[in-house]
């Protein structure tokens, strides 16, 4: 697909003195080898955080979702800001595998497994927040549009949180098979290196009896494609969904044209921020930091810093045409988020996601692995408080000073939220340590191309095998 | 090198000449008074066989609302009657929005005021009447001129924009191009200077497509004045002086770096345009958001939408691309770019094709919100274009979403010249017509049609943009030779 010739000045993707058969053995050993101790802390911590998070939904079915502080003024609040946060999260896997794929960026194969694991991982997470705000989740099929002997029960096909129902349910399942079917090579080397007839049966069922013939590959490579083209609008359908859920009302804060894209692109934003998070941490403890460079890192910044400030033009357009609507409802709406008694939540929102990505314009910033890491916690503490700063305080000033009122979260809200995030990292550690978590096939396409060792080897033969007048070696 | 043919030479020549006759003939014919106003009126009316007019107009099927505060549209007294039983009761903030949206700046409050005198305020309103078709008549010429100044002007960025980008991203497969994209970005410069010179003009008041620009339009609209500070002539030019001044020194800097490069040893002019380039990217995404309020959402000065920014964007942007794989196929056919091969081919058709779908998911977004929430400020501009513009408005989603993804979206025809040519051109119509649909309503309101004025205009930018652009392409080698990605792009297969 990609061109087999690369111009030396590229920094090469794969560090080290890697063969092919380096490359399976590095991304095998997490695998094949005992979890260490500092894996079972943080799996532990994050089990807790889990069961925590099941004991507070389990006391909001069974008691209600008065338990949580949502009020009559601000009818939502954490349910819908941590439900729109993962979901936004979700969306770098799917940039990476379907866009970035489009545009042959070669250095996506090191991250995609791990970023669409994480988005799977996310949109579950995303998912519980609207089931157990039904507060009978054992109906949640009723949002589906079944034909049904309970009378006249359908669906609302004008509500956008219906609409939300068919994207995010798309979105997982073309995520999932996109996953899986890269993963198919990978699990078939698995079960070719598994010793225990164990291992070996499950790692045959799951790579679905990969023979590795060349149809096998040929079939691979035009599905990927052809996943990659279908995946590339829902990048932006599901968000655009989401922003629908707000931008179709008459609340001033939530209708206004720019949400579709800007929710996309702050999608991304926090996406790549939390692909950063993770995947600085794997590097090292998977020991993976010949394949997860500092090259990939200083994009994936890049990636963010664009991102963030299209989020800020975005904001500061919001602002500039409240002014200029001359809609005194719109103008107070923004007024009063930025010097209201959410001011604090605002000034947040600002800082982490408008100031914060404009420092990776450094480059020894956004090549420091601290200085991402930090950075990549804080977009996602400032794209949370976005999503508050949207919600909260456009709803709990409404059209009438006497329902005016705050929000105050109970210990179910932080509960809940803080379980999801548990059970994300219960699922992304399982993972870490049973999936190949590199696109091991994938990178072996590029090693001639753009590995070190290889560029080394061009370099000193001249081995381009074009001729090249001009290079300056 | 390339040289610019006798041939080519002369028809972007000839269609110059053409161009500035059908836009004489447009400036001549235009009404110069009441009485023409008066004249055109009557033969109208006459050919539809003496009815009122009210139902001859498309406007008599509007909204309760649209009909009641309408004043005078097509010259019936009986809706202006209706206004002023309606006024004094309505909700003056409706009324306004309403009111200006259609295109009527009068003064609401004398309406009120002449409604105690019946037969008096009839015959004012009748003058008022004519006066403001006068308006609409004598804009339209200028509109014609201003609405293809910007579309080729714009086009010229758009193909700089992704210009720029391709130097950002260090994209490995355009390279080869690069000499053709800064050859359409060398309209700018021509093209920034007339745009200028149109908004002088509005300024001095030569013309009114800016009805914010009136003194007396503003002294009776409370809307406006809260505006003022951000809506007045002076800084209004001095925010256009500053955006095209940065984008033309952008080109220009990008440009002479590209040419030095050619004979460099190391990558010292390369780096330099890699870092311009991000530059630049950052001052354009907030200048051509501010660009697109100023000289486009500005003519329909009470309506507003943060999203047009990015939806006039990617109307330029994807004419600028198409821009680019036209003339890229023109001059492989006649020879030249040898390095140049299918695959590019593709990849342009892909951008195209993705632009355009881009562009619709804008397109859509923004008409689907306003729809939705049904806002009366809001969804008045969507009303008056279906009602009065129904044919391009609609005619233009099936040119710029429909057919591009219908044809595109097969891999070999991205590869075949005269499909990418022939989409090309549905595209660009397309975004003419886009841009057309932005302004005219606002200036010329139900009295548009396309006649000399447009026509005329578009030969005229067209053959000034031939003329610029391929003058510039004989000024350079047209491979960037020394550029360190020029080998993965002549290699680039797709």
């Amino acid at each position: 697909m990609s061109s087999h010739y690369e111009a030396p000045i590229r920094k090469p993707l794969i560090i080290g003195d890697k063969n092919y058969h380096d490359v399976t053995v590095d991304v095998a050993r997490p695998v094949e080898g005992r979890a260490n101790k500092q894996w079972w802390i943080a799996f532990s911590i994050a089990l807790a955080a889990f069961l925590w998070g099941v004991g507070c939904v389990a006391y909001t079915v069974g008691t209600g979702i008065g338990t949580w502080g949502s009020n009559k003024t601000i009818g939502w609040a954490w349910d819908i800001t941590n439900f729109v946060w993962w979901v936004g999260i979700g969306h770098a896997g799917t940039l990476i595998s379907a866009v970035l794929l489009l545009f042959r960026q070669k250095w996506r194969m090191a991250i995609n497994r791990s970023a669409e694991a994480m988005t799977i991982f996310s949109v579950i997470q995303a998912a519980m927040f609207p089931v157990f705000h039904m507060g009978r989740p054992w109906l949640a099929y009723w949002v589906m549009p079944i034909p049904n002997q309970f009378g006249s029960l359908w669906v609302n096909f004008n509500s956008p949180l219906l609409w939300d129902v068919f994207a995010i349910s798309t979105y997982l399942s073309v995520s999932l098979v996109f996953w899986w079917t890269g993963l198919l090579p990978d699990f078939a080397m698995l079960r070719d290196r598994a010793i225990t007839p164990f291992t070996k049966r499950i790692y045959s069922t799951l790579s679905f009896g990969w023979s590795g013939r060349a149809k096998d590959w040929q079939r691979f490579e035009e599905v990927s494609l052809v996943l990659a083209g279908l995946a590339t609008p829902l990048v932006l359908s599901v968000h655009t969904i989401v922003s629908f859920d707000f931008a179709t009302s008459v609340i001033p804060g939530w209708h206004t044209t720019i949400l579709p894209p800007y929710f996309v692109a702050g999608a991304i934003f926090s996406g790549f921020a939390m692909v950063n998070t993770l995947l600085i941490i794997m590097r090292k403890v998977s020991n993976l930091e010949a394949y997860i460079t500092i090259q990939h890192i200083e994009l994936m910044n890049i990636i963010i810093m664009i991102t963030g400030s299209i989020v800020g033009i975005a904001y500061i357009t919001e602002l500039f045409i409240a002014w200029y609507s001359g809609v005194e409802y719109e103008q107070y709406a923004f007024l009063n988020r930025a010097t209201g008694p959410y001011w604090w939540s605002y000034l947040l929102m600002m800082t982490c996601n408008v100031v914060s990505p404009q420092v990776m314009w450094v480059k020894k910033i956004r090549t420091s692995i601290m200085a991402s890491f930090i950075i990549s916690i804080v977009v996602n503490i400032g794209m949370w408080f976005e999503r508050f700063v949207i919600i909260v305080t456009s709803l709990h000033r409404d059209y009438l000073p006497s329902s005016w009122t705050m929000f105050q979260p109970t210990f179910v809200d932080a509960g809940f939220y803080i379980g999801t995030i548990g059970f994300f990292f219960v699922l992304f550690l399982l993972y870490s340590r049973s999936f190949p978590v590199i696109a091991q096939a994938e990178v072996k396409s590029i090693m001639k191309t753009s590995s070190e060792k290889y560029k080394k080897l061009h370099e000193q033969h001249g081995h381009d095998n074009h001729s090249h007048s001009e290079h300056n070696h | 090198m390339y040289t610019f043919s006798s041939r080519l030479k002369t028809f972007s020549l000839v269609l110059i000449v053409l161009g500035i006759l059908g836009i004489g003939y447009s400036f001549l014919t235009a009404p110069k008074t009441i009485e023409d106003v008066e004249k055109i009126l009557k033969e109208e009316e006459a050919a539809h066989g003496g009815h009122h007019g009210a139902a001859a107009h498309p406007d008599a099927e509007a909204t309760v609302h649209d009909a009641e505060l309408t004043p005078g549209e097509g010259g019936h007294q009986h809706t202006t009657q209706e206004l002023h039983e309606t006024v004094p009761q309505g909700d003056h903030a409706v009324e306004h929005a309403i009111h200006d949206d259609r295109g009527h700046m009068e003064n609401l409050e004398k309406h009120v005021t002449a409604s105690h005198d019946a037969e008096a305020a009839h015959a004012d309103e009748h003058h008022e009447h004519l006066e403001h078709v006068l308006h609409q008549l004598q804009n339209k010429p200028w509109s014609a001129v201003y609405v293809a100044a910007l579309f080729f002007m714009l086009l010229s960025l758009g193909a700089l924009a992704f210009y720029a980008i391709q130097n950002a991203a260090q994209a490995g497969w355009s390279p080869v191009l690069f000499r053709v994209m800064e050859a359409i970005s060398a309209y700018l410069i021509p093209g920034s200077v007339i745009v200028f010179v149109l908004l002088v003009f509005g300024v001095l008041h030569f013309h009114h497509i800016f009805i914010w620009m009136d003194e007396e339009v503003v002294a009776n609209d409370h809307l406006l004045q809260g505006k003022t500070g951000y809506l007045n002539g002076p800084f209004f030019l001095i925010r256009a002086a500053l955006f095209m001044g940065g984008w033309i020194l952008y080109r220009q800097y990008a440009r002479k770096n590209s040419l030095l490069q050619d004979d460099a040893t190391d990558n010292t002019y390369y780096k330099k345009n890699f870092k311009a380039s991000a530059g630049f990217l950052v001052f354009f995404i907030v200048t051509e958001s501010i660009m697109s309020w100023d000289w486009i959402m500005s003519v329909d000065p009470h309506w507003y939408s943060t999203l047009f920014g990015w939806y006039v964007f990617a109307s330029f942007f994807v004419s600028g691309i198409t821009a680019i794989a036209m003339i890229t196929l023109y001059l492989k056919a006649k020879g030249y770019l040898e390095y140049v091969n299918t695959s590019h081919i593709h990849d342009l058709a892909k951008f195209m094709f993705g632009i355009s779908v881009f562009w619709t998911y804008l397109w859509f977004s923004q008409f689907m919100l306003m729809w939705y929430a049904n806002i009366p400020e809001e969804v008045t501009y969507y009303v008056t274009r279906i009602e009065e513009y129904n044919l391009p408005f609609f005619g233009m989603v099936a040119m710029n979403f429909v057919f591009p993804v219908l044809i595109l979206i097969n891999t070999d025809f991205k590869r075949l010249s005269w499909i990418v040519v022939m989409a090309g051109i549905i595209i660009l119509c397309g975004h003419y017509l886009d841009f057309y649909n932005m302004i005219m309503p606002a200036t010329v309101g139900d009295r548009w049609f396309i006649g000399a004025g447009e026509i005329g205009a578009i030969l005229l930018f067209l053959g000034l943009f031939i003329f610029v652009v391929f003058t510039a392409l004989t000024k350079a080698p047209l491979l960037a030779k020394r550029n360190p990605l020029m080998e993965e792009s002549k290699h680039f297969h797709y």
